[in-house]
């Protein structure tokens, strides 16, 4: 309005301006980042620690069993894991939702429970109470049918949750358009609300794979053959016969081999479903 | 136009949500091949009683018969009598994930169990009726507005229904793109479908319609001839709101008052 007020907006002679005041803050805060990584670098043994973590032979005799043997495994077990999950995550998550007081209640108590307890302390269930509490039976698959259990049990309590979610954020008039078609409840919810559920849903359940994906190191809790082994068991077993760490870097690479990738598909995928929404 | 035998017969339709009564006690008859536009302010009950028609609002109190059956029987195979009634919505409802022509095909596929060859005969065939048969394998977000309710609209005539209902088709519409719209109501109307449509399309309604019925407050205050109504409506209600609707720049400010019924329109 008057001169006076005006003159207040322009940058004043004296002191910093925000914007400059923004670039030195800044400034600060890569130096303080470029010193602690040198001062990391000069203080850490790099000498032993190679001689600990890279030796090149070692890697080498790991080849191709770790991969052959070890990752896939790990593999083996993360998706049938992931199956099971899935599958039961779906019925969870439909009974959740149901109009049948018990099945949520059913279906609440089962999250809460699943959602709160270490994968660990699952895998210790079925590995000595289940045995315990039905002796003689023995979980199809064996180890694998025991890993693909307690992988899902855990992972269907946040599926389930997920599912869920994805279920409720199809829009209300999606069910009545298909049940004003003539489908049944159960219909429209398999051919309409579920695959668009998915859709949206996709991202999470990724991410949920990739957690699978480490949790499976917790099969050696329930004890597994030379063949059963995965990446982390194979790596450490042979850190301990090598009396060398070497192994567990390389069982950690490939567990990056796979987890990196899948990361990365989900951001594409994150980003498309923005797109979709545009 | 006298109806031959009630296609549609609503009687003592009670509706509410909580303790907002929504409908007070509806009666109406619609005859085979008449078509019949409810008109009426917002939060009037209109909607309401069309989701009535077809049980996607379960009414409190009344009955509801469409083609004979009793919609309002608690033992009634509701999904049955839904394939005899097709429904239009305002938010078209399309199925995202499928292809225009997909949503005409699936849903005859999985509830009228017809095969694949003849649910993609009857789906050609009605998006030709619309118009829309070169737009059978785009997605629906690629559509306008208009075409996607066209398509709607082809959804519900491919299960072959023999009422259809209409709830507010344009108003979710660009101006310009609702007379495509019109235009294929009009020739389902010409072809001699039941038709109930709740719309505020003013010409419409006194152009095709048989009756236009118009209600407010939850109840039906007059129903006639469109003519009649629109023409020389003979209630307060009737004249107040037609002059808003076909006039709204002349509208005086009004003082709110609390008998009007809120809930959905």
């Amino acid at each position: 309005m008057t001169g006076t007020e005006k003159t207040e907006l322009q940058p004043k002679k004296k002191g910093l301006t925000r914007r400059q005041k923004r670039g030195l803050s800044r400034g600060v805060q890569y130096a303080v980042f470029v010193a602690a990584v040198i001062a990391f670098a000069v203080s850490a043994d790099w000498g032993r620690l190679q001689n600990q973590f890279a030796q090149a032979d070692i890697a080498e005799r790991m080849f191709p069993e770790v991969i052959t043997l070890a990752l896939k495994n790990t593999v083996l077990y993360t998706v049938t894991g992931f199956a099971v999950g899935l599958a039961l995550g779906m019925l969870i998550a439909l009974m959740r939702l149901s109009s049948v007081g018990p099945y949520r209640w059913l279906a609440g108590l089962y999250i809460e429970i699943f959602r709160g307890l270490p994968a660990l302390l699952i895998f210790i269930f079925i590995g000595v109470a289940v045995p315990l509490a039905f002796p003689g039976t023995e979980i199809v698959g064996g180890t694998y049918g025991k890993v693909a259990l307690a992988l899902g049990l855990v992972a269907a309590a946040y599926m389930a949750e997920t599912i869920r979610a994805g279920i409720q954020a199809v829009p209300k008039g999606q069910m009545e358009a298909a049940r004003s078609l003539g489908f049944s409840p159960a219909r429209a919810m398999v051919s309409i609300i579920v695959p668009q559920a998915f859709r949206i849903i996709l991202p999470p359940l990724t991410n949920e794979l990739v957690l699978l994906f480490k949790d499976s190191s917790l099969v050696l809790f329930l004890g597994v053959t030379l063949e059963e082994r995965e990446l982390s068991k194979y790596g450490r077993d042979l850190a301990s016969q090598t009396a060398n760490s070497t192994p567990i870097l390389v069982a950690g690479l490939c567990y990056l081999l796979i987890t990196v990738p899948l990361g990365f598909v989900v951001r594409r995928m994150e980003a498309k479903a923005q797109e979709a929404v545009k | 136009m006298t109806p031959s035998r009630p296609e549609i017969r609503v009687s003592g339709l009670h509706k509410s949500f909580g303790d907002n009564q929504v409908l007070r006690g509806i009666d109406l008859e619609i005859g085979q091949g008449e078509v019949v536009c409810v008109i009426g302010p917002s939060g009037s009950g209109k909607s309401t009683l069309l989701r009535c028609v077809n049980l996607l609002e379960e009414p409190t109190g009344g009955q509801v018969f469409v083609g004979g059956a009793e919609l309002t029987d608690p033992d009634v195979d509701i999904d049955a009598v839904r394939r005899r009634i097709g429904m239009v919505f305002q938010q078209f409802n399309l199925f995202p994930h499928l292809t225009v022509v997909e949503n005409l095909t699936l849903p005859q596929r999985r509830v009228l169990r017809r095969g694949k060859a003849e649910a993609a005969r009857v789906a050609a065939e009605n998006l030709r009726r619309v118009g829309l048969a070169e737009k059978a394998d785009a997605y629906p977000s690629s559509l306008s507005g208009g075409q996607q309710q066209r398509v709607a609209i082809a959804r519900a005539l491919a299960m072959g229904p023999e009422v259809m209902l209409f709830d507010e088709p344009t108003s979710a519409l660009d101006p310009e793109l609702v007379g495509d719209v019109l235009a294929v109501m009009r020739m389902l109307a010409d072809e001699g479908m039941t038709m109930m449509v709740v719309t505020h399309e003013m010409t419409f309604a006194r152009e095709v319609a048989d009756r236009v019925v118009f209600m407010d407050g939850g109840v039906i205050v007059e129903e006639g001839a469109p003519g009649q109504v629109i023409g020389a409506p003979r209630h307060e209600r009737t004249r107040h709101f037609l002059s808003r609707l076909l006039d709204p720049a002349m509208a005086d400010v009004e003082e709110e008052t609390s008998d009007q019924v809120g809930g959905p329109g």
